[in-house]
């Protein structure tokens, strides 16, 4: 229905071509981009930087989060900080990272990391938080301390709010990368957005739309969804 | 003596930092391999005693020793059956109660072994592999007391743990933990707040006053360890035990309810079986 609508009014409409371009020419160049290496290598590059910054996140995170439950002095001052820097729009941080770091992958990667840490820090906390006091006491009676208790115990009972933080901040993160890319170059999706825009190619810039979304809604469907729904299935919970 | 608890008193502090006793001079002896029960009003402070034993709570004064050692910490040998059975639900039965065993460096064999032969003892083998939502109630807390006697503790502290549960699934539980106690010779200390638990399971029970927590007085239940007892003898016990809690009940409700509540317990229809002769 949309495609016919889409591919109807650009054969109609006073626009020429290279602005609004029809669907068969977008999939045409979406087609030739994926064979040609063009779009896969941007997909590759884009997916690349997305991990390596989406781990770092996450890793920070979750020490920046137990810390934040764990010290009371910390949670006064850190977890104060935190809340407020998570309203900030990581692209925000990017004329600082030009500044600190140049216009490279670096920068990029750093508004990435940045665009996903404080969102995993505060889903971080509140799991850790809400763990239930009684598998708290169980574990302790069992004699459980330390690094094993945290292990044993507090992730893994946290393990409902932490997936929950993950896709908040992988979404935090993909709109993170798409601008950084768009402003800051070095390859990647953006970069080829921006191409498209300055060679006045409208079919590239939607085709890669299209594959920003895909990505976008396969990475939340299939990985996410997934991990929730088995989590759901072993714990009982909202079983549907 | 076994347990030895010496002159504990704990306080709480509310929000506005009044201090009330929750504890005042608890001394209790308990002997290896017994069968304690407390019971008392809900508020009169057992569950924090048993806290307390477990190490889960520090006492303002007094100590407490479990076979010579004092209690710092929690740990292993004092284990908790909860109202709740607390059980993890990320991992399976089988692994819940080799949680214990794998923190004790144990083997996984032989932790593997051991909590077979514990879950056959509880009736469960066949849902080694189910998840704890998997579960019914009554099922989850065997899991739980199987969790805790793997351990092999010194001492099995359960705190109301078959409260949450109906009526048929705790009369059966009654009977298997008994039958548990004179396989395994475990010492338990039992918090409870139904009498009749108490005196069916027992062969001690300390009956609590509450605000501040203090013992009123022990009762030994007579009882034939192999066989049930006639109920003229367990009523009777009961009855006592009631008595003794009028009191206090009467205080809690007059607290809560305004100074001209009374309660008085129907004697009535108990005197057949009470003032026979049969307790002697």
């Amino acid at each position: 229905m949309i495609a016919g609508i889409w591919e109807v009014t650009s054969r109609l409409s006073s626009l020429p071509d290279f602005m609004f371009p029809s669907l068969t020419q977008v999939l045409e160049t979406l087609f030739k981009g994926l064979v040609s290496g063009q779009i896969t290598e941007a997909i590759g590059k884009s997916l690349g930087r997305i991990l390596i910054g989406f781990t770092i996140a996450i890793i920070v995170g979750l020490i920046l989060g137990y810390f934040i439950w764990r010290f009371k002095l910390v949670e006064d001052t850190l977890g104060f900080v935190v809340t407020a820097l998570q309203s900030i729009p990581s692209i925000v941080w990017f004329p600082l990272a030009i500044i600190w770091f140049g216009l490279n992958d670096f920068s990029i990667l750093f508004i990435v990391t940045i665009g996903a840490t404080w969102t995993m820090t505060v889903n971080a906390t509140s799991g850790f938080r809400n763990v239930p006091q009684l598998y708290q006491r169980v574990a302790k009676t069992y004699g459980s301390t330390g690094f094993h208790f945290l292990r044993t115990v507090i992730l893994p009972a946290s393990v409902p709010q932490i997936i929950s933080g993950l896709r908040i901040a992988w979404a935090f993160s993909w709109r993170a990368l798409m601008a950084g890319e768009l402003l800051g170059g070095g390859g990647g999706l953006g970069q080829l957005l921006e191409m498209g825009r300055s060679l006045g190619q409208m079919d590239l810039v939607i085709s890669v739309m299209v594959i920003i979304a895909i990505i976008g809604t396969i990475v939340d469907n299939v990985v996410f969804s997934r991990l929730e729904r088995s989590v759901q299935l072993k714990w009982g919970v909202n079983q549907r | 003596m076994y347990l030895t608890i010496d002159g504990i008193e704990k306080s709480f502090s509310n929000e506005h930092k009044e201090r009330t006793k929750v504890l005042d001079e608890i001394n209790i002896e308990v002997e290896k391999g017994s069968f304690v029960s407390i019971v008392g009003p809900s508020g009169c402070g057992k569950s924090t005693l048993l806290y307390l034993i477990a190490g889960l709570d520090k006492a303002d004064k007094g100590e407490i020793r479990v076979a010579g050692k004092k209690v710092m910490k929690p740990g292993p040998e004092r284990v908790v059956v909860f109202q709740e059975a607390g059980l993890f639900p990320w991992l399976t039965v089988l692994e819940n109660v080799t949680y214990g065993l794998k923190l004790k460096k144990m083997p996984k064999e032989e932790a593997k072994s051991k909590a077979m032969d514990i879950l056959k003892m509880v009736h469960l083998s066949r849902y080694v592999d189910s998840y704890p939502h998997q579960l019914s109630g009554g099922m989850k807390q065997r899991v739980a007391i199987a969790r805790a006697l793997v351990m092999e503790p010194d001492i099995l502290l359960m705190d109301e743990p078959f409260s949450a549960l109906d009526e048929q699934t705790r009369m059966v539980l009654h009977k298997e933990l008994l039958e548990i106690w004179r396989k395994t010779k475990v010492t338990i200390f039992f918090v409870t707040h139904n009498i009749r638990e108490a005196v069916q399971l027992s062969e001690k029970i300390i009956v609590f006053a509450t605000r501040p927590g203090k013992i009123k007085e022990t009762i030994s239940v007579p009882s034939m360890k192999d066989g049930v007892m006639p109920d003229s003898v367990t009523l009777h016990t009961e009855q006592r035990v009631l008595s003794i809690l009028q009191e206090e009940i009467e205080k809690v409700l007059k607290e809560e309810m305004g100074n001209d509540y009374s309660f008085k317990t129907n004697h009535i229809h108990r005197d057949d079986s009470g003032d026979m002769g049969s307790h002697i």
